[in-house]
């Protein structure tokens, strides 16, 4: 059977230039970057050539890279090292609905112990408005947080004007950048962040590694504490092989970002087209364009979105609901739910991210499968018989 | 795919795989007969103990997972935790708390297996769903009718449960089980490595854990009304711990020594009365079922002489079975029976065929006019023939 992988924003493949690397690195090199001896020295120096190629993704240099266990313990490191190293100047955090729970469930756990969070809406397409960061700023406000793109629906934040806010206010800024690092243009000096989170299975690297960025004098507190690796922000001895990957796979991004950037594009917006061409009854989540050039999430209105993606996936197409994470079974989207989307739309939605391995042929299986799909489960849903009664 | 090839496309069917054996067999023995088989485990009840012992819980999912991979079938799990909540444990906690004795098993099979596990699974293109029930489906000729009938391991026997079953489900489920005997299902599993080949038995409500007044209490988070127990002969004794706790029947735990034994024989709940007494206060000879189900789809013509269990461990009993009104069933027992007790299920059986079941709503002791008083204003004794409609829990048309 035809397999077709749409779900490039849960994980990517590891390039092929990333595993002979890896592979490489793996058999010929074992020290421990932390020791003296020649063995130290060589796993340092390709840790370090890593280093510097993820800071060339996002503009940044390479001693403000700390390199962390993935996405999560970034964006874990970022909230967490801010709220314990700032407590005594103020203890209020904003952030936004549409987080990754990443995110959400950190500044859900300090909301716990003694933080007060602000979690801001969004508009219908999942956009944060500037102007509600800046009115829900307080004397005691020490962090802002909020994503550069959306993991379900992929739009983009504005996330240059809201760090200029957090900056003229003295208030650090983190974003997670997970979804973006590779994919559009990203500049922290541009953006105006202070803290950063990447992945690197995310762009075609391995899983099991990330980087927070550090803008040099911000100060964390770390919550991993040993022997002080990563200038004492992360202990533990480094994923040295991890890193290697994601160095180069930081590489390809950058070098190869223009030219994926419109070919991806160009495949998605030929998925959107074609599936309102042939299905009705269907609304893309998310705005239009301010939005990730992979990224397409469509509600299909009285269908089933566990079941879509069930029958997909019998077909071979791999797609997703947002974000299953953990558990596979499929939870309502807060994302969804923060667009106020009513809950026949929110149920029936799926979300389909290209990548590298997609090519047009894929797009026209999924267009020649999909409608017979959705008409199938319209023709058990009681929903969709009460749309056409 | 198959299609458009000349090649018949596979029977696509979706096992409910709850990482029981029963459940991991019916899935093996489908896969070797040449279907199309997708497992899928039905998200019930997040147990908070993920006791090993329920059939429920997010607990029986690895265990399905691992079967899933070692028979070589694609294995999904499926969100019902809502639809659960409402069509069975809602309903579980109001029987008790109108004095009824719910069966929750009936309820999961009738609303969640044979109705949205079954539309989801056309849904995604399946022609059937089984499951591990020891029971049979057999049809008479090309176009049916079905029928639903006992497993052949008479101790494993789970018809019971099955009687909501009408025309449309009988269809488009399969048992793969009904014509094995435990020991065999058991051996399959062994001969075949799976992992699961020695899992005990699911017992008792796989949702509750510890005692069910404690959880009516705790669920339906309203202070259950207190009462008292009375006697058959008028007097009044000491209150009791309310009446979702007592079971028609049931004599221990009452905290009542009146030096002879006395047992629950009738529930109020208009006054939370618990009514005991001695056993010949327990047997009735007449019931009433309400929302009863034919499995032929068609009511019977006119009295039916049957034979019945009242509970699913009951035995058979010989019964006269007269259709009484919009969906109500009268039976006449050739004897008296023990502690018949409404909410449960009485299911109708000729041979080895069930041929309707229904809810026992209401026990006679004297006969037909027991019923009329109470039932005069709702729609009663009208004939009628020709078909009749399942209930509405199916909203797709058939």
């Amino acid at each position: 059977m035809r397999s077709v992988y749409l779900d490039h924003a849960a994980t990517t493949p590891l390039h092929p230039e990333v595993s002979s690397l890896m592979g490489e690195f793996m058999r010929e090199i074992f020290g421990n970057p932390s020791s003296l001896h020649s063995f130290g020295r060589e796993a340092r120096k390709w840790m370090e050539e890593a280093r510097q190629k993820v800071a060339n993704l996002i503009g940044a240099s390479a001693e403000e890279i700390v390199f962390t266990s993935g996405g999560t313990e970034a964006d874990n490191l970022a909230i967490l090292g801010v709220a314990l190293s700032r407590s005594e100047k103020g203890r209020h955090i904003i952030t936004s609905s549409i987080e990754h729970h990443a995110v959400l469930d950190t500044c859900k756990f300090l909301a716990k112990k003694g933080f007060e969070v602000t979690f801001l809406p969004v508009d219908r397409y999942g956009i944060i408005d500037p102007d509600d960061v800046r009115k829900a700023i307080r004397k005691d406000t020490i962090l802002i947080t909020i994503m550069h793109a959306n993991n379900e629906i992929g739009t983009i934040e504005p996330i240059e004007e809201i760090g200029k806010i957090a900056r003229d206010h003295g208030i650090i800024f983190h974003t997670d950048a997970v979804q973006t690092a590779g994919k559009i243009p990203v500049d922290v000096n541009t953006l105006n962040v202070d803290l950063l989170s990447l992945s690197a299975h995310k762009i075609y690297g391995p899983k099991g590694v990330g980087a927070l960025y550090v803008r040099k004098g911000v100060r964390l507190e770390p919550i991993l504490h040993g022997g002080g690796q990563e200038r004492k922000y992360r202990s533990g001895t480094e994923n040295t092989i991890g890193i290697v990957g994601f160095g180069k796979a930081a590489e390809i991004a950058a070098r190869d970002l223009d030219q994926e950037f419109s070919r991806t594009k160009r495949l998605r917006d030929k998925l959107i087209r074609g599936i309102f061409e042939k299905i009705p009854d269907v609304r893309l989540n998310g705005h239009l364009k301010q939005r990730l050039p992979h990224n397409a999430n469509f509600s299909f209105f009285g269908v089933e979105g566990e079941s879509l993606i069930l029958s997909l996936d019998l077909q071979g197409i791999a797609a997703s609901s947002g974000s299953a994470c953990s558990s596979r079974s499929l939870q309502p989207s807060h994302v969804l739910a923060a667009l106020g989307l009513p809950y026949e739309w929110i149920h029936g939605s799926v979300r389909m991210t290209l990548g590298r391995t997609n090519t047009e042929s894929d797009i026209d299986y999924v267009l020649e499968v999909l409608p017979d799909i959705v008409a199938r489960l319209r023709s058990f849903s009681p929903l969709a018989r009460k749309l056409q009664a | 795919m198959g299609e458009g090839d000349g090649v018949k496309r596979k029977e696509r069917v979706i096992v409910a795989m709850s990482g029981g054996v029963d459940s991991s067999v019916a899935a093996l023995l489908l896969k070797s007969e040449g279907y199309e088989v997708i497992g899928v485990t039905m998200y019930l009840w997040p147990s908070a103990g993920d006791s090993f012992r329920s059939c429920c819980g997010f607990s029986g999912v690895s265990d399905a997972e691992q079967v899933a991979w070692k028979i070589g079938i694609p294995h999904y799990v499926m969100d019902f935790r809502e639809e659960f909540k409402k069509k069975v444990v809602d309903y579980f906690c109001s029987a008790y708390l109108s004095g009824q004795t719910p069966n929750p098993c009936i309820a999961c099979n009738r609303y969640l297996k044979f109705g949205t596990l079954l539309q989801r699974a056309l849904g995604i293109g399946a022609d059937f769903i089984a499951t591990g029930h020891y029971a049979r489906i057999t049809k008479d000729g090309f176009k049916g009718p079905y029928r639903l009938r006992t497993g052949i391991d008479a101790r494993k026997d789970q018809s019971y449960f099955l009687y909501p079953m009408g025309q449309f489900e009988l269809a488009r489920v399969l048992f793969p089980l009904g014509k094995l005997r435990k020991d065999d299902v058991r051996k399959i599993a062994r001969e075949a490595g799976l992992p699961v080949a020695n899992k005990p038995e699911s017992q008792d409500v796989c949702f509750v854990e510890g005692d069910y007044g404690d959880f009516v209490e705790r669920w339906s988070e309203i202070p259950p009304a207190r009462g008292y127990f009375r006697r058959r002969n008028g007097r009044w004794l000491g209150p009791h711990q309310g009446f979702h706790r007592y079971t028609i029947g049931q004599r221990r735990g009452l905290g009542l020594s009146l030096g002879h034994p006395v047992y629950v024989v009738d529930l109020d709940p208009e006054t939370g009365t618990v009514w005991v007494g001695g056993e010949e206060f327990l047997y009735s000879k007449f019931l009433i079922a309400e929302d009863v189900i034919y499995t032929s789809g068609y009511p019977f013509s006119g009295s039916k002489q049957v034979r019945v269990k009242v509970r699913f461990r009951a035995p058979l009993v010989e019964a006269v079975a007269t259709p009484v009104g919009e969906r109500k069933l009268y039976i006449e027992f050739s004897e008296p029976q023990r502690a018949i007790t409404p909410g449960q299920a009485v299911v109708l059986y000729e041979n080895d065929e069930v041929v309707a079941g229904g809810t026992i709503a209401r026990l006679g002791r004297e006969g037909i006019k027991d019923f009329e008083a109470f039932y005069k204003d709702k729609v009663w004794a009208s004939s009628h023939g020709g078909y009749c409609p399942q209930p509405a829990y199916r909203s797709y048309s058939a």
